[in-house]
């Protein structure tokens, strides 16, 4: 297939999960997760609503806490103390379904406020940067507008801009096209696409079957807290083991 | 083939219709006059009958005010002017105006000092409402409370001094501390200022206020409008940062912090403000040691900021609730610490949000001020219930006085209303 999904993937080990369970109250919404994610590697997750996929890497960066098992980020081991969950935080991005863009500042704002304040950059370094990636995702000229000004596909570029302005060593993607028009899926998809090429460490709760495809090194399927069947792109779609990928599968791709 | 576009369903516009006026019955006075005043008989009849009823009103009010004395000094010289006229007697206001303003007791020689502290109000809050003034203005905004107590209340300008450098001790103390841990250095820096006000105050010399450059003026000589603005300004002023502390405290994930806040807010919300008032000049001297001798300005001041602080606190509650979660999350993904997040995205969208409901209190606060005068503080209304309507005088001046009153309120709220609105559209950036 496609050359990107083949590129040999570094031994260096970005994320470790290991036996991790997550109750909500009694619910227990995450079941013995195992997942070594490693530097470079794409990773697609899927599943029917409700199976914990969102939950899973909002773990990751300690949006949600998790109560048994172990989280490893880079070296880091996610444990209650706020200074190594900050340090996870700053050098893990985060696309969020709804953008979640500050509305109060303005496009350059968005993106140059968590390195001035967290990362410590002057001013003018942190505004170059911005401008960068804005240029990257394809919208310099908006800088100065405020995000209510923009449509859905070129917010959510923006929040991946301002994600990728803290210098991430991993991006994580929480659904980024569900909330779009189609026609602005594309250009989403695309900045993705391009992010991938370059290499970037990448966990990525999509729908869109197409991108996994194109771009995975691997995908996993989840289903009632549990990881239920993961391979690569290839095999994954067209020879699924377990009966639940299978039906999952054929739901999805049926029509 | 015809124009009509019925005839064809295949239709190409022949080029661009130039807009033309609208009919002469659909423009100016006449349109104006039909849409809003006589759209129907009953919106007719509506509108005569309130032109009739303004008429009756003005018919009455203005020869009053018209015909109104300004120069006499007493009631009965007022009413000898009008002989049987209707008309008011604005004399009150001219031959009591210092009292009006400033109380009965206030030295009449120091009133430039006031009146220099309201001219320097001015200067030190513009840069507060009206953000785009250079930043470096704040400085001023800083010192002026210190400046405002030693113009007011005169006496040695140590003592604003000492209280000026507890709070930069303070200050500096929690900027070298805070930053390992905020408690350290919170708690690190009230003992650092208190440890500064106690040696201070132990070396102001005995004596120092009598030969002051500003003479001494206690807090019981204060009164008229000038003790409402006061209490007003230092009490909005104080609750608002305090409002906003107890109202991040109430959402705290800290147990012990969470139910001191929720504790407070409700007790306090819970309890009428006279009452506050009653225990701040009666029962509060029973709480202190029997030495101690605190200002009854400030043991006001105190209680109208608590009952004050609880009301701001639900109503940026309100704010906070209103802000989406992903906000929430979108500030900790990119690895801001809490003041952060609370500082530069949570507080500033809360707040603004939050602007019609924390305008409501501030008027409602500053109104408020008046309560004053049931525990015998000469206020505005207390000058006009006590001194001036029990005067021989100006005994049954009960109109003008009490609507001089209500016309400095007006000008005072009407203002801050109107900054409000000018505030929200200037921060709306939504553009929903």
């Amino acid at each position: 297939m496609t050359g990107t999904s083949q590129m040999k993937v570094s031994d260096e080990v970005a994320i470790t999960i290991d036996g991790m369970n997550k109750w909500y109250g009694s619910f227990h919404v995450l079941r013995d997760i195992n997942l070594t994610v490693y530097q470079g590697e794409r990773i697609v997750i899927c599943g029917p609503s409700g199976s914990g996929k969102s939950t899973l890497i909002r773990c990751i960066n300690a949006l949600e806490e998790h109560q048994q098992g172990s989280i490893t980020v880079d070296g880091t081991l996610l444990s209650s103390d706020l200074k190594n969950i900050d340090k996870i935080r700053s050098e893990v991005g985060m696309c969020f379904q709804h953008f979640n863009l500050f509305p109060h500042l303005t496009i350059l704002e968005n993106c140059t406020l968590a390195p001035i304040w967290v990362r410590k950059t002057p001013k003018k370094e942190a505004e170059e940067r911005a401008m960068h990636f804005l240029e990257k995702v394809k919208i310099p000229d908006q800088a100065n507008k405020f995000p209510g000004q923009l449509s859905g596909g070129q917010q959510q570029r923006v929040a991946i801009a301002r994600s990728l302005c803290m210098m991430p060593r991993i991006m994580l993607f929480d659904e980024p096209t569900s909330a779009l028009d189609p026609e602005m899926i594309k250009e989403v998809l695309d900045t993705m696409i391009e992010l991938a090429e370059e290499g970037m460490t990448m966990l990525c709760v999509t729908h869109e079957m197409g991108f996994a495809r194109q771009v995975a090194n691997r995908v996993i399927f989840m289903d009632a807290g549990q990881i239920v069947e993961q391979n690569e792109p290839e095999a994954f779609f067209n020879n699924p083991q377990s009966e639940r990928t299978q039906l999952f599968l054929s739901q999805i791709l049926g029509h | 083939m015809s124009d009509k576009t019925s005839d064809s369903i295949a239709f190409v516009a022949k080029g661009t219709i130039p807009p033309s006026p609208p009919p002469a019955s659909q423009a100016g006075v006449v349109k104006w006059l039909r849409d809003n005043l006589f759209s129907s008989v009953p919106n007719g009849i509506l509108t005569l009958v309130a032109l009739t009823v303004i008429y009756l009103v003005l018919q009455k009010t203005l020869p009053w005010l018209y015909n109104g004395v300004w120069t006499t000094t007493s009631l009965n010289a007022c009413r000898e002017v009008l002989d049987g006229k209707v008309g008011a007697c604005f004399s009150v206001l001219t031959e009591r105006w210092h009292q009006l303003l400033y109380g009965f007791k206030y030295p009449a020689e120091f009133y430039w000092r006031p009146n220099l502290a309201l001219v320097l109000l001015l200067v030190a809050v513009a840069p507060v409402l009206f953000f785009d003034l250079p930043r470096k203005m704040l400085i001023f905004t800083g010192l002026y409370p210190f400046i405002a107590f030693w113009l007011i209340w005169g006496g040695t300008i140590m003592a604003p001094i000492i209280a000026l450098l507890g709070f930069v001790v303070g200050g500096a103390v929690f900027q070298i501390y805070g930053r390992g841990s905020f408690a350290a250095g919170f708690f690190g820096g009230i003992a650092a200022a208190l440890i500064i006000w106690a040696l201070g105050g132990m070396l102001i010399p005995e004596g120092a206020s009598e030969n002051a450059m500003l003479q001494a003026v206690p807090s019981r000589d204060l009164g008229g409008f000038m003790l409402n603005l006061m209490l007003g300004v230092t009490c909005v002023s104080l609750s608002l940062p305090l409002g906003i502390a107890l109202a991040l405290g109430r959402q705290s994930d800290m147990p012990l912090i969470k139910w001191m806040c929720v504790i407070f807010i409700e007790f306090v919300r819970g309890v009428p403000l006279i009452t506050l008032l009653f225990v701040a000049s009666v029962m509060l001297a029973y709480f202190f040691p029997p030495d101690a001798t605190v200002d009854l300005f400030l043991r006001v001041v105190i209680m109208i900021t608590m009952f004050s602080a609880a009301y701001i606190a639900e109503v940026i509650r309100g704010g906070l609730a209103a802000l989406p979660k992903g906000q929430y999350e979108a500030a900790d993904s990119l690895g801001l610490d809490y003041p952060q997040a609370m500082r530069l995205i949570i507080l500033p969208q809360a707040l603004k949000i939050s602007i019609p409901g924390i305008v409501n209190v501030a008027v409602g606060l500053f109104k408020d001020t008046t309560l004053v005068s049931v525990i015998s503080m000469f206020d505005l209304v207390g000058m006009i219930r006590g001194p001036i309507l029990a005067s021989t005088e100006w005994n049954g001046v009960y109109w003008e006085l009490l609507g001089f009153a209500a016309l400095l309120f007006f000008v005072v709220c009407y203002g801050i209303s109107q900054y409000s609105q000018w505030l929200e559209r200037r921060l709306a950036t939504d553009h929903r």
